[in-house]
């Protein structure tokens, strides 16, 4: 496996292999039914949790439908607290400004901080090719990173890993990265987060420049947050002399008390903790504690064309909380590397097809990964309606329509391969519009049930067939039931 | 009070026992039922599958067809649904894109739709129907009913209050299924997946029906069954509550595909 | 330095276009929201306060320890003896009476002059704090002069924070916010270090201080 997206298949084909494979499923299905279980009991202890929640969203709607304001707010406080403010209209340009702040610094190596913004981007990869090695010291990232693996998860990029796997590639790859694992080291999580505190703490101790994302920006003040467990963010955050953060336009919120809200329902709806261990918070620089210099790139890469779009633009409330994918009977059963995308599972499904559009197959596929059995929705702390956005999208692919791309508004064509499909629901709801067809093509069917092949032919058929049986059909509809019933009660008989 | 049965097309086409047993058991309970012969599909497979602009015709057809009753029960949930939640959104929609208000009207006059638990427990009242049903159940909640409608113990309640009903915990109740309509074919092995664990937990409960408020989800499990030939079969809610000592239920009457 | 305003002017530009719904005429005042949620989710008396803190620290495996002014120095002196500590540090303004039974340790005192090379070879840090929130079982540092600089309560592997009981216990996340000046670096300590990357569950100690005592010091006969 390599650690870009290009050229990944689409959903389903990718699914199909993920499904049979009986160990990842085993990982995933302990992993999400643990934490599942977990976040329930966090979240009882909030008997306002509903409240929370709204009011989460409605923050979060407010900055949205005002965030040029915001943005301009939280640039001149993060200014005025001695930070630089960058912005970048795409990942590259993103990807860009960070690799020329680095050769600023004469340095050629950073510490990373756990970050969304820069999986998305790409970053490592990038500044790779500039000669910049970024060292991943979130210990799942550690492990992809090692790995050479991709992320399967938003919180636990290495959900997919269960501890031996885990060990194994300590055991084989950490020496090519700096300090090898320690001899003879167990598979037991302590051991192997004893390894990598070791392994790591060289580099946090070396380390001129730090990179990381941020869970909230807040306007008034501009204040960053960083939420996390280990302490490798602290470590990223506190120990370089240039700290350089990478962060989403929408990652926005109004005022400082507005984090009242939100630092008691991400915890509990990420790791199912009534606080993470620990939460960082700066406000630009400060004087001999910390980074001496502090760059925030803020980052579009299709954000504000996800604003664009009235039902789809709810997804950019996400606070990456990893509730939904944690709950998701699809994400259990096909992992996370199926969705081709930093952003797996359900929000994935309506963030990445929005982020970078729906022109190709893969992208296509994302917004039917899903059965729209609603757990998504039921426990988002920000009320996405995932399967609202779902269905838009799936709109969007077979009708074509209005939508922004890069900045450009335009109308998109259906997409291709889904001709046959038009057709057929066109015939069906024609037919279903008029009930004297449809009692016909019904009368048709039953009265040749005895023909109907016991694995019926076309690819949409076999996709059934392969793994069900057909339902068998009935002698009589119910509507000639009806219609033979009240004959024969119109006659004085009774049925 | 003027109650229409919406059966379904999947139930008009392929499970007529669930539509029989609807109107059986609202005649007992003293509900004259109608069936408007004008209805056909709530319109969910295209909707669902990104075909909104030609649900609008059924979307319609449903006021049309409903028009003048009091109130219309179905025996699913995942079409009430549809009625409920989507319908408003697809008539808003319509206007936004400038097709008038027309939708919007036709179903500001349409009469209420209502699952066929909630229909028994909200407004009948009943819990308790007179039911007779001496065998193991237990019950799989779907999706649409559990978390758009919000049914909660209702079914429960009415299989409880069943004679000689059993009733069997199902681990895991509230996961989907893996049907998720045009998802069963376009997503397979996914769907099949989920499918699989859902009947592993059915047949671990011990029983011997697994029972359903929604036959599109039935049919996707009872075709794992089948295949599987699994010894547990599946049946509608309606049909369990339709059965009474006197006229118990029978196993469907069908035409053997094989 | 590369101009990148062309794409502050762009982005501006795009978020603009993108909410042309939102009428000309409304202000972010005019977005509903409802604060209707809890500022405390129980009544509790300052004593049940910072019983639930000291019981919601211990939950996330921080050793909570509870002393009356008098006894604090000793129980500083006994936790540094039980870790092994032959190197400490303090922040510059930490209460000197709370070393003053001490022995056998070299104290550095106002560590932020350290490497952070230097700071790994000590064993333990001794610090206050801003405030603590007993619903969240979480101690807030501000850097504060008895707290010092963020780096000196992360690299040392034992961590000995005084908590003040009851002033600085508050119940809520709600009642720490407005306590607390954003404009300092702030660090909320939630337990010692831990990861739940391995399978999703819980592990204590990864990067920061794997040990973490928390000693919750009352006034002489109050709560």
């Amino acid at each position: 496996m390599s650690g870009t997206y290009l050229g990944l298949p689409s959903f389903p084909r990718a699914a199909a292999e993920s499904t049979r494979d009986t160990q990842l499923r085993a990982n995933l299905t302990h992993a999400t039914h643990t934490i599942r279980d977990k976040r329930a009991v966090a979240i009882g202890e909030l008997a306002d949790w509903p409240q929370l929640r709204a009011a989460g969203a409605q923050v979060k709607d407010r900055t949205l439908r005002h965030l040029d304001h915001y943005l301009l707010q939280l640039e001149a406080a993060v200014t005025e607290a001695g930070g630089t403010v960058h912005w970048a209209a795409d990942a590259e340009e993103a990807n860009r400004i960070v690799a020329r702040l680095v050769h600023a610094t004469g340095e050629s190596e950073v510490v990373k901080v756990k970050s969304m913004a820069t999986q998305e981007t790409g970053l490592n990869e990038a500044l790779a090719a500039e000669g910049i090695a970024a060292y991943e010291t979130d210990l799942a990232e550690l492990i992809v990173q090692l790995g050479d693996d991709r992320p399967s998860h938003i919180l636990v990029p290495a959900i997919h890993k269960n501890r031996t796997e885990i060990r194994d590639i300590f055991r084989t790859r950490m020496a090519d990265w700096g300090r090898p694992a320690p001899e003879g080291l167990s598979d037991s999580p302590a051991e192997l987060a004893e390894a990598a505190r070791l392994h790591l703490r060289e580099k946090f101790l070396r380390a001129k420049v730090g990179v990381s994302g941020a869970n909230f920006m807040v306007a008034e003040t501009g204040t960053m947050v960083v939420v996390e467990s280990e302490g490798n963010g602290r470590m990223c955050l506190t120990l370089p002399e240039t700290l350089i953060s990478v962060v989403g336009i929408e990652k926005i919120v109004p005022t400082w008390r507005d984090l009242e809200i939100y630092l008691q329902t991400l915890p509990r709806s990420s790791t199912a903790e009534r606080m993470n261990p620990y939460t960082s918070m700066w406000t630009g620089t400060s004087d001999g504690d910390g980074p001496k210099v502090f760059h925030l790139v803020l980052l579009d890469n299709g954000r504000t064309d996800t604003l664009a779009d009235t039902v789809g633009r709810q997804a950019l409330r996400c606070i990456r909380c990893s509730a939904c994918l944690n709950v998701c009977p699809v994400y259990e059963r096909a992992g996370g590397h199926a969705y081709g995308s930093p952003y797996p599972g359900p929000i994935g499904a309506i963030l990445t097809p929005q982020l970078r559009g729906t022109d190709n197959e893969l992208n296509a596929s994302l917004p039917y990964a899903s059965s729209l059995c609603g757990a998504c929705y039921t426990v988002c702390p920000v009320a996405i309606d995932i399967p609202e956005v779902l269905v838009h999208l799936r709109e969007r692919v077979v009708q074509g329509g209005p939508v922004t791309l890069r900045g450009t508004r335009t109308t998109i064509k259906p997409a291709r391969g889904h001709a046959a499909e038009r057709a057929a629901m066109r015939v069906g709801s024609w037919t279903l519009d008029h009930p004297a067809a449809w009692h016909t093509a019904q009368r048709l069917a039953l009265r040749t049930r005895r023909l109907h092949p016991e694995r019926a032919p076309g690819r949409t058929a076999r996709a059934w067939t392969d793994s069900r049986e057909l339902p068998a059909l009935p002698e009589q509809s119910f509507r000639d039931w009806w219609r033979q019933r009240r004959k024969t009660r119109e006659n004085g008989g009774d049925q | 009070m003027r109650v229409a049965l919406f059966v379904t097309c999947v139930n008009d086409l392929l499970y007529p026992d669930t539509g029989r047993a609807v109107v059986t058991l609202l005649e007992r309970l003293g509900v004259e039922v109608d069936f408007p012969a004008a209805q056909t599909c709530c319109g969910q497979p295209q909707f669902n599958t990104g075909y909104r602009h030609a649900t609008e015709p059924l979307v319609r057809r449903y006021a049309t067809a409903f028009d003048g009753y009091d109130c219309v029960v179905t025996p699913s949930g995942s079409c009430a649904a549809m009625v409920r939640d989507n319908y408003p959104r697809i008539a808003r929609r319509a206007a936004d894109e400038g097709r008038g208000e027309e939708l919007t009207e036709a179903l500001a006059g349409a009469p209420r739709t209502y699952e066929l638990t909630e229909f028994l427990v909200d407004v009948l009242e009943v819990t308790d129907v007179g039911a007779y049903f001496p065998h193991t159940v237990t019950y799989h909640p779907s999706c649409h009913g559990l978390r758009m409608l919000g049914l909660g113990d209702r079914p429960r309640r009415l299989l409880e209050a069943v004679g000689g009903l059993e009733l069997r915990e199902l681990a895991g109740a509230e996961e989907c299924c893996g049907f998720g309509g045009t998802f069963a074919v376009k997503n397979p092995d996914v769907s099949a997946a989920m499918g699989r664990d859902k009947v592993r937990h059915a047949l671990d409960s011990g029983a011997r029906v697994l029972c359903g408020a929604d036959n599109s989800c039935l049919m996707h499990l009872d075709g794992i069954l089948r295949r599987e030939d699994a010894p547990l079969t599946s049946v509608h809610l309606a049909e369990i509550l339709a059965s009474t000592e006197e006229r118990p239920y029978r196993p469907k009457e069908r035409e053997k595909v094989r | 330095m590369t101009d990148t305003s062309g794409s502050r002017a762009e982005i501006l530009r795009r978020i603009r276009q993108a909410l042309t719904d939102v009428p000309a005429e409304e202000t972010p005042g005019d977005v509903p929201v409802a604060r209707d949620y809890l500022r405390v989710h129980a009544p509790r008396s300052p004593r049940e306060r910072t019983d639930l803190l000291a019981a919601h620290l211990t939950d996330y495996r921080a050793h909570v320890h509870r002393t009356e002014e008098a006894g604090l120095p000793g129980t500083v002196a006994r936790l540094l003896a039980e870790h092994g500590t032959r190197r400490a540090v303090v922040p510059a303004g930490l209460p000197g009476a709370w070393l003053a039974e001490v022995s056998g340790v070299e104290v550095v005192s106002g560590g932020g002059g350290l490497t952070a090379g230097e700071l790994d070879a000590v064993d333990s840090v001794i610090t206050g704090c801003a405030l603590a929130v007993a619903e969240t079982g979480t101690i807030v540092l501000d850097a504060g002069p008895d707290q010092g600089q963020r780096r000196i309560t992360l690299i040392p592997d034992h961590h000995i924070c005084v908590v003040r009981a009851p002033e600085q216990v508050v119940d809520s996340v709600p009642q720490a916010l407005p306590r607390l000046d954003p404009a300092r670096p702030l660090t909320w300590i939630s337990g010692p270090s831990a990861t739940s990357d391995i399978e999703l569950d819980r592990v204590e100690g990864v990067h920061g201080p794997r040990t973490l005592d928390v000693v919750i010091v009352t006034a002489q006969s109050s709560a």
